[in-house]
């Protein structure tokens, strides 16, 4: 009962990136191209109100479900693996039109190669795992 | 019921992804959709190779639930909450698709020029699917979040590392699509 909330919030986050078309590799396409105002539209509203929200949650306190106090956690320093990383991810974002939460949404959609690419995503997640130690972070 | 039938608004969907994200702090979580990659890479016995792997996956099992309603949720909005009204994409943009070969682009989600099992049956269109998917496993990994880790939540938590992945991100989103993208589907 107590993974109901996430499968809700889950359907829930399926529905908007739909509907929003977030989930369009057109429209990824036109993000990239800088020809639409859409996507800026939508990662610029959720990131202004999420800061906003993420400050009173910092000032007021505010208690998780669990009554804990709400702790995000930090990202861990660093440069290189930000840069390199980010912009290995951002290739295949372009690519492939979709990025890990929109892969497993258009599965749900019909689009059944999409499966091929999240099996590639995870052979990709291995070999990260496995060099690791031997490559800059 | 006609405004959700037809196609969100950018102003609608954002703040929505916020209360996503918002929600998920609430229950106490973290909103970063590539960490299940490594969590089903554990559940496939991942460890045996790399300590990367070897973490109590079993913690992470919310995640993989949200997974499944994502999924659930894809399905339910393409069955039941839309009209299927075309995507209003730029002008622009569908001029530079049906000169790099896509027809009709913006009629479905996603080009049939990439997705459909015409194009993935040759060497070229799997290739394109598995070199994509290794890329954003690889580098999600790498650096530590894709766009809900990154983007949203990082860049909320006012995250410098968050800010420069997503430079990253867009380094690398701007040279496949201005570069790479045009040699791979010359006309």
């Amino acid at each position: 009962m107590k993974l109901l909330k996430y499968l809700l919030v889950g359907m829930f986050f399926g529905i908007i990136l739909v509907k929003s078309e977030a989930v369009s590799w057109y429209r990824i396409y036109e993000m990239f191209k800088f020809q639409s105002f859409h996507m800026y539209g939508i990662i610029g509203s959720a990131v202004l109100l999420g800061a906003l929200s993420v400050a009173l949650i910092k000032r007021s306190g505010l208690k998780s479900i669990e009554g804990k106090t709400i702790n995000i956690i930090p990202k861990e320093k660093g440069f290189v693996r930000y840069l390199l990383g980010g912009s290995i991810f951002g290739l295949g974002w372009a690519l492939a039109g979709a990025c890990p939460g929109p892969m497993y949404i258009l599965v749900g959609t019909g689009v059944f190669s999409m499966l091929i690419v999240i099996v590639a995503a995870l052979l990709g997640t291995f070999v990260y795992g496995l060099i690791k130690n031997k490559i800059p972070h | 019921m006609e405004y959700i039938l037809q196609p969100w608004p950018w102003y609608v969907s954002g703040p929505l992804i916020t209360l996503i994200m918002l929600l998920l702090f609430y229950f106490g979580k973290s909103f970063g959709m590539s960490s299940n990659l490594r969590t089903l890479c554990s559940m496939g016995g991942a460890g045996k190779y790399s300590d990367f792997f070897r973490f109590d996956w079993k913690s992470q099992r919310w995640n993989l639930v949200v997974v499944i309603g994502a999924i659930a949720g894809g399905f339910i909005a393409v069955h039941f909450l839309s009209d299927g009204s075309a995507i209003a994409l730029s002008p622009n943009t569908i001029d530079d698709l049906s000169a790099m070969g896509f027809k009709n682009a913006g009629e479905s989600l996603l080009p049939p020029e990439i997705f459909n099992w015409d194009s993935i049956v040759t060497f070229k269109g799997l290739a394109i699917l598995i070199i994509a998917g290794f890329l954003v496993g690889f580098g999600t990994r790498y650096a530590g979040g894709c766009t809900s880790g990154h983007a949203i939540s990082g860049l909320s938590n006012l995250q410098k590392p968050s800010l420069v992945a997503v430079i990253g991100f867009f380094i690398g989103g701007l040279i496949m699509t201005h570069f790479i993208l045009p040699l791979i589907f010359t006309v």
